[in-house]
């Protein structure tokens, strides 16, 4: 690799903008033959959105695209296969019904007399996959293949089309340590012919022990390249990539618990729920932060839902001090004092056309009225005290809530559950889609709700995060809670490893580890 | 880091938002438009009218028309709040021949005539609780049950009276619909009082949160401990109850019952709730939206029957103008989308 060389793909002085927002903001950055660049950046920082323009999902507003020198334009993800760019997202793009070999011929599909020609469909397969060293039955179902495998068959989908950058967004997320592994040897053997492959992950091992360049991300702008293989005053260690990624020391960002967690406050026996979920069984503390965390369908909502009254339980028991905690709707469950904040922000909690006032005061509506008729003054004190404690500028009182960030709308539907005062406060993925000041913000309010002996349950896919603020870690796989961890001492290696349930030596535990408490 | 305020840029994914000023000014102008623009655009057809139909700002036909939008007012009150809902009840005008055929009947049994006039509330709000209950524990589209109900309660009214119109001259409550207060019809005045309380329904209520909430998004209604069924339960059947009332007024003016009664009277009422800003995806509108949008549809009738444009005319415009109501509604929730 050497510095004269033309970078197989160059992006210069690239902006978009969303809206009023700029996602990316001049940003320029290049892709050279035989390397592995990695992204890194916090969700949101701008990388999905670079990588979308690469792949031809994204127009830019301003800047150019040159692949080896020659400006190009890609208005399609086909534009961008046909100058050899191609990208393997993080979900994958299969047709789960279809075999191997249908999946690779997909659009490009071998005809004889006009009819599907499969015996050449699947000697091209067998062919396909050996360039990328993988061995893969091109009949089978790829839908029973696991997710390493279809990766590969991506991958290999990728390199018969004949890209020469190759766009891989989170591969190891899914995949188990073994089939990592495998996965970095084909990287690596495919940088010895010369693609260029663009690396984005969030974990710093994996990205020590591929990448030839790192670039950070945040705020989308680009905030620099370091050269991985650089030696002396130059080496990088991961403190400083850390630091560029969210501009200050990590330990300012998480606020753990200081106080000690007290009596037990919500008790789950044997919860049941419909479509395979439990039994499960863990306590909660007053004054204490469970962070429960898993795979997405791993069934952490569901327990959630179950246990406010969402859902229907089929089966369990739950008790909240003590009390028998049956719910058979969210009435039931705010009742009883448990608050929860939906996952999804905009389809379950938010009424977006109303005001920031009404939506605060929603749930607590009947504090605040006699006989039906809401006091008007009462409502207002209640709501402007929370909004202080949430720093939300009170003349945003009377603003439709759609008008305000994410971060800020978060902030309501917490501001709502403020003014249930519950003893139980579940929060379900509380910090995603809002920007890293609203995340701290929510954070010092998580710590502020515990310092009230409140019990909390955090649900959370940003495994930094939930180990961060939390003091006990409930693991789930498959609608159990497989490992029950101290937060302050576990690492992301061995939540994935109970998440996925399979561990360094490729071995997968029986279900039996089973409830924890 | 940055200081928190509800101007805190967040992030470009997927949450996508635009700048704050941006988009306050974009709301405030979208604010600004569900309260006033409906007023303006009455106003302009008023100005309209005026100038072209020479008898038409006299203080006899403001109270011809006053009293001949009446009916619809109040049946399009109670429908805005269904459409408040996100729902839609078809069957206003079946109701209204049920009510006011029940309330001839209670009369001229010899019912003392407060009692028929509550009875005929009552069959009202009894029907749309039936709606009410249908659309809300058995999930059915409001749309297909209030189309069922329609025409149930339409046979309802003809087998009621046999087919037959019942005339009856000396109807004890015929006052609310010929009389007059002051010089004020007192259909007008019902229509007033049926709007202040709907008024303060939806305005300083607990129930008209809720039936915003509910409208608005009722997964996180749901969520956010909202008896949503009740909620449902309650705006079908006050739907139903204004449906009588206005059944009451309708056979006080004709003098009868009239099985016949109010077909086709849920398309005028639609018509007003949306003229006047109610979105039919619910969560969004007002009440005096609703009234202004009731007296537009009654300024266009007047005007054109005073200009003496053909009553086909009549019907070619009216109908033009609900469906350019309808396309102000979608283009102000394109703009509030696109910003």
């Amino acid at each position: 690799m050497s510095e004269s060389t033309t970078p197989l793909l160059e992006v210069e002085g690239i902006s978009k903008r969303f809206g009023a927002t700029l996602a990316l903001s001049d940003v320029s950055f290049d892709v050279r033959a035989g390397e592995v660049h990695a992204l890194m950046g916090e969700n949101g920082a701008g990388k999905s959105t670079l990588m979308k323009i690469i792949s031809g999902n994204y127009q830019p507003d301003t800047g150019s695209i040159r692949i080896s020198g020659s400006p190009v334009t890609m208005a399609s993800p086909r534009d961008a296969m046909v100058v050899g760019v191609a990208i393997i997202h993080q979900e994958l793009n299969t047709i789960p019904e279809m075999t191997v070999a249908e999946n690779l011929a997909t659009g490009n599909e071998p005809l004889r007399f006009g009819m599907l020609d499969r015996r050449t469909m699947v000697a091209q397969a067998r062919e396909k996959l050996a360039r990328v060293g993988a061995d893969i039955d091109p009949n089978r179902p790829i839908g029973r293949l696991s997710v390493g495998m279809q990766q590969m068959v991506e991958i290999a989908r990728a390199v018969a089309e004949n890209a020469t950058v190759l766009v891989l967004d989170e591969p190891t997320a899914a995949l188990s340590r073994t089939e990592s592994q495998q996965l970095f040897e084909l990287i690596r053997s495919m940088r010895s012919r010369g693609m260029g492959l663009v690396y984005i992950s969030h974990r710093m091992e994996e990205v020590w022990e591929l990448a030839d360049r790192v670039t950070v991300f945040r705020d989308g702008q680009l905030i620099g390249t370091r050269d991985m293989r650089a030696s002396g005053p130059e080496q990088v260690g991961p403190g400083d990539i850390v630091k560029m990624m969210v501009g200050r020391d990590i330990d300012d960002l998480y606020v753990r618990n200081a106080h000690q967690s007290g009596e037990v406050r919500l008790t789950v026996r044997d919860l049941t729920g419909p479509g395979d979920i439990g039994p499960v069984s863990f306590d909660v503390r007053g004054g204490q932060v469970v962070g429960m965390v898993g795979l997405i369908g791993a069934g952490r909502t569901e327990v959630a839902r179950l246990i406010y009254g969402a859902d229907r339980r089929t089966g369990g028991a739950v008790t909240l001090d003590g009390q028998p905690l049956e719910v058979r709707n969210p009435i039931d469950g705010i009742k009883a004092g448990v608050g929860l904040l939906p996952e999804s922000r905009k389809d379950q909690a938010l009424f977006l056309d109303l005001s920031v006032k009404d939506n605060i005061g929603m749930s607590t509506l009947p504090d605040h009225s006699s006989a039906g008729v809401v006091r008007n003054g009462s409502l207002l004190t209640a709501v402007r005290g929370v909004m202080d404690q949430l720093k939300v500028r009170s003349n945003a009182l009377k603003l439709e809530s759609r008008a305000l960030s994410g971060g800020n709308q978060q902030k309501l539907v917490l501001g709502r559950l403020l003014l249930q005062k519950p003893k139980l406060l579940i929060l379900d993925e509380p910090t995603r889609g809002v920007d890293i000041g609203a995340k701290s913000e929510i954070y010092r309010l998580i710590n502020e709700i515990a310092g009230t002996g409140a019990a909390v349950l955090v649900i959370s896919s940003d495994l930094p995060e939930a180990l961060g603020i939390s003091d006990e870690l409930l693991v789930m796989r498959n609608g159990r809670i497989v490992a029950t961890l101290d937060a302050r001492t576990a690492d992301e290696e061995s939540v994935m490893q109970h998440a996925t349930g399979v561990y360094d030596d490729g071995a997968t535990t029986n279900e039996t580890a089973g409830t924890a408490r | 880091m940055n200081p928190i305020t509800d101007t805190t840029p967040d992030n470009p994914l997927p949450d996508t938002k635009p700048e704050p000023a941006a988009v306050r000014r974009g709301s405030v102008i979208a604010h600004w438009w569900d309260r006033v623009g409906i007023f303006l655009v009455l106003l302009i057809l008023i100005a309209l009218m005026a100038a072209l139909a020479p008898n038409f700002l006299s203080v006899d036909n403001a109270i011809n028309v006053a009293r001949s939008v009446s009916i619809n007012a109040i049946l399009a009150a109670g429908l805005t709040v269904v459409i408040l809902t996100a729902g839609i009840d078809l069957s206003v005008g079946s109701i209204l021949a049920v009510a006011g055929v029940g309330s001839v009947l209670l009369a001229v049994d010899g019912v003392p005539t407060p009692l028929a006039l509550l009875g005929g509330i009552l069959i009202g709000a009894v029907a749309g609780a039936l709606n009410g209950a249908f659309v809300a524990w058995l999930a059915l589209p409001a749309f297909i049950v209030t189309l069922g109900s329609m025409t149930y309660l339409r046979g309802l009214a003809y087998s009621l009276l046999d087919g037959q119109p019942l005339v009856a001259s000396d109807l004890g409550f015929r006052g609310i619909g010929n009389g007059s207060v002051a010089g004020i019809p007192q259909p007008v005045v019902v229509m007033v009082v049926v709007y202040a309380i709907f008024w303060f329904l939806l305005e300083r209520t607990r129930f008209g949160r809720h039936v915003y909430a509910v409208g608005g998004n009722m997964e996180a209604a749901r969520l956010a401990g909202i008896n949503v069924k009740r909620v449902l339960l309650s705006a079908y059947m006050l739907a139903g109850a204004a449906a009588g009332v206005a059944g009451l007024i309708f056979s006080a003016r004709v003098l009868s019952a009239q099985p016949t009664a109010g077909q086709g009277y849920e398309l005028d009422a639609i018509a007003a709730v949306v003229l006047g800003g109610t979105s039919l995806a619910g969560g969004r509108g007002r009440i005096l939206g609703t009234l202004v949008g009731a007296v537009i549809i009654g300024v266009l009738s007047n005007g054109l029957i005073l200009l003496d444009v053909p009553f086909f005319y009549q019907l070619i415009i009216k109908g033009v103008v609900i469906i350019i109501a309808i396309a102000l509604d979608s283009l102000k929730r394109f703009s509030r989308a696109g910003t």
